[in-house]
């Protein structure tokens, strides 16, 4: 029992355990960003570099207030606009931020694979806030925890999971996180944006929505990509959102207590109708954005905890 | 110079057996086999006892990339002959996809100074099909030919152009030129970085599936029948792509097929955490597909392995998967690699070097790869069981970008013999 990971890379090396420490924590950090005193001295004296060499707004957001409401000296990089356009490779920048010391270094990444080669040459902790299309671990974990709140289980549940799953991140550790904690996992899209052999991963498959719907307990949405629209994976925007966007119909073939989840931005009108997005009684959107600085800042504390224990030379008292 | 070596277990690919036995070397030629001990009295000016350590005609690797002109940093012909001679490769067939590429009569020219002054082991040339390999133009086939060029090829470039394919190898069958692709749908393939399926899937790579082999084999298969040309698939890699090879060899089409060692010993779980020392074009496949390819190769409808040796600088390797560069340097773990799929029981070793040593000799019209009288003294002396933990920084390739590193391999060579010179020997530990 406990969180042993140095690096949060991905849901696929969490085990059941660590899930539960992670979201358990984050529960106590969801009380105390609703106070009026939201800080913490966790990361006191750590220094969080947030590196996005892909364009965030939401996610970059959430790390900040995550890092400076537990104390840390938080620095955003804009990686686009820097060292990568002067034709620096990945791992001379990670060096070189290496050498100014942080403590924990979040990390968005174009390309899959990217954050998990960047963990191999520093020596500080390691947050994946999304590289390419492989991981995404913390919109999975608080997907968790708003499912865990709604619902009041994270297990035995079925979860229809709808939209481009092929170039989706969030599907992907969605996928690994439901499954290790034994719920029933969905796919609903077009073909032409489903992995190949996804269903060897212990997922149902569903090309049709209303199927694939029928009696679920959370309906996870995802975003369709706006270059994707253009006829190479889908006929058009309008053809999507009638044969896949979610509409009250649709959800009517779902449970009636059934969540609407989104891990925005949103597109209204072609994955979603804009109603169901602001249904108050389906919609857990918000939460879901009140639950990511929560589970961020739970998991910067326990990779934190972990890193000055392995400091100490004394990797027992990890988390 | 008369060279006998006795005490040698021989390997023949024409034959079955492994009997023990000798080899007479006299100049530049084998001048006897001897499948006995050898009868006293032989004379000879040197004589080798090969301590009961297997006797093969050295390899023919086919598709080596040597990265001159224009990458000699990654690897040069006196680099690349080392790695050879140490590999036990005496025929190297040099591919065209250098930079510029081996389009010309010049450029050909100008590699086949530099490898007969700076490798010891004996060096063809293929040029590229098309002018810069990009699918538009075909070469002077006549001249480069005439030149010295034993094949052509495009190489990774797949000529998407059906009518500009169609043409060269019409051309080329007027030359009775041997033309080797290797094939590949280029629409599904594009930016393709594994093979599509539950790893890739996993890894959140982008993928290709291997019907695309399937798709681009059909097409080159169905040209080549129209045509009439030698066509030589090289890299195949898939299960799916082997049904269309046996019909065309079954029409009985002048068509030959090869493999990359690579793709006989390596799955696409060796990738593992995205290393990227295990990107290779096509990418690496399932276990059935690998499986496939080593039953293909026993049954004879695969007809050769080669290193498909393409060495890349740390740089161009340290990068995410996707951004890194395709290809694995091979000229010294071929024979090791081969040699697990003997180990491992799937093929003797006669078979083996019938797919390293005859058939590419036979394919580029060499005389070698025979343990004949009469044929050149090119062998290779290995101890078949060696065993040794590979160290890439210990290959004498400039580039050490080797899959293998690390690996617990079996097999190592004891002495390279080149038209009769002795260019290698194994040091003493």
């Amino acid at each position: 029992m406990g969180f042993h990971a140095k690096h949060l890379l991905g849901i696929e090396q969490l085990e059941q355990d660590e899930i539960r420490v992670l979201l358990d924590l984050a529960e106590r950090y969801v009380s105390l960003n609703r106070g009026t005193r939201k800080h913490s001295s966790a990361l006191e004296g750590l220094t969080q570099i947030n590196m996005f060499f892909e364009a965030s707004t939401r996610t970059q957001a959430s790390f900040e207030i995550a890092g400076k409401r537990l104390g840390a000296d938080v620095m955003n990089m804009a990686m686009q606009a820097s060292s990568i356009r002067k034709g620096e490779t990945l791992i001379d920048t990670a060096l070189t931020l290496n050498a100014m010391h942080p403590d924990l270094l979040v990390v968005r990444h174009p390309h899959s694979g990217a954050v998990n080669l960047l963990a191999e040459k520093v020596n500080c902790a390691v947050l994946n806030a999304g590289d390419g299309r492989h991981e995404h671990p913390t919109q999975a974990l608080l997907d968790a925890l708003t499912i865990r709140r709604e619902k009041d289980r994270l297990q035995r549940l079925t979860v229809a999971i709808c939209g481009d799953i092929a170039h989706s991140r969030v599907a992907r550790s969605n996928i690994l996180l439901l499954g290790k904690m034994e719920n029933r996992v969905r796919l609903v899209g077009p073909p032409t944006l489903m992995p190949a052999r996804i269903g060897e991963f212990g997922v149902e498959v569903f090309d049709d929505m209303r199927e694939g719907l029928a009696g679920a307990d959370v309906v996870m949405m995802l975003r369709l990509q706006k270059e994707r629209m253009d006829g190479a994976f889908i006929p058009s925007a309008r053809e999507y959102y009638h044969r896949w966007g979610l509409d009250a119909e649709k959800l009517s073939h779902a449970k009636d207590d059934a969540i609407v989840m989104h891990p925005g931005p949103m597109n209204r009108g072609v994955e979603i109708d804009g109603t169901i997005a602001d249904d108050i009684n389906r919609s857990v959107i918000q939460e879901q954005v009140e639950m990511g600085v929560a589970v961020r800042m739970a998991a910067m504390d326990l990779l934190a905890r972990n890193l000055r224990a392995a400091k100490a030379g004394n990797p027992e008292r990890m988390a | 110079m008369r060279i006998l070596i006795t005490n040698a277990r021989l390997i023949d690919p024409e034959a079955n057996g492994t009997p023990p036995g000798a080899v007479l070397i006299d100049g530049e030629r084998i001048a006897d086999v001897f499948d006995r001990p050898a009868p006293e009295g032989i004379p000879a000016d040197a004589h080798l006892d090969a301590g009961g350590n297997c006797l093969a005609p050295g390899i023919v690797d086919i598709g080596v990339k040597v990265c001159e002109p224009g990458e000699r940093h990654k690897e040069s012909y006196r680099s690349a002959g080392a790695a050879a001679a140490a590999g036990g490769i005496t025929t190297m067939v040099t591919r065209p996809d250098t930079l510029p590429a081996i389009d010309s009569p010049e450029t050909l020219e100008f590699v086949t100074r530099r490898a007969a002054v700076a490798a010891p082991v004996n060096i063809c040339h293929m040029a590229a099909l098309t002018r810069g390999r990009a699918g538009q133009e075909m070469v002077e086939i006549g001249f480069l030919k005439d030149a010295g060029a034993v094949a052509f090829t495009d190489c990774d470039q797949v000529t998407e152009d059906t009518r500009v394919f169609s043409r060269c190898l019409a051309y080329a069958r007027s030359l009775d030129a041997l033309v080797i692709a290797h094939p590949q749908d280029p629409g599904l393939s594009r930016g393709a970085a594994a093979t599509s399926g539950k790893f890739a899937s996993l890894r959140g790579l982008p993928a290709v599936s291997p019907m695309a082999e399937r798709l681009g084999l059909e097409r080159d298969l169905t040209l080549a029948e129209m045509t009439g040309a030698r066509y030589h698939a090289d890299n195949l890699s898939t299960a799916a792509a082997l049904p269309a090879l046996r019909r065309a060899r079954e029409a009985g089409l002048s068509v030959t097929a090869g493999v990359n060692i690579h793709h006989l010993t390596l799955n696409e779980l060796d990738i593992g955490d995205y290393r990227t020392f295990f990107k290779l074009k096509p990418p690496l496949r399932s276990e059935d597909d690998r499986m496939a390819m080593v039953e293909a190769l026993g049954e004879g409808l695969i007809d050769v392995i080669s290193s498909m040796h393409t060495p890349q600088d740390e740089e161009s390797k340290r990068l995410p998967y996707e951004e890194a560069a395709s290809g694995a340097v091979g000229l010294e773990t071929l024979l090791p690699a081969a040699l697990r799929l003997y180990h491992a029981g799937h093929i003797t070793l006669p078979a083996l070097f019938r797919a390293l040593s005859r058939n590419p000799a036979r394919l580029m019209g060499l005389a070698s790869g025979r343990l004949a009288s009469g044929a050149p003294a090119d062998l290779v002396l290995f101890d078949v069981d060696a065993p040794f933990v590979l160290d890439r920084f210990r290959l004498r390739s400039k580039s050490k970008n080797t899959p293998f590193d690390g690996a617990r391999m079996q097999g190592r060579v004891l002495a390279t013999f080149v038209g009769g010179k002795l260019i290698f020997r194994k040091e003493p530990h």
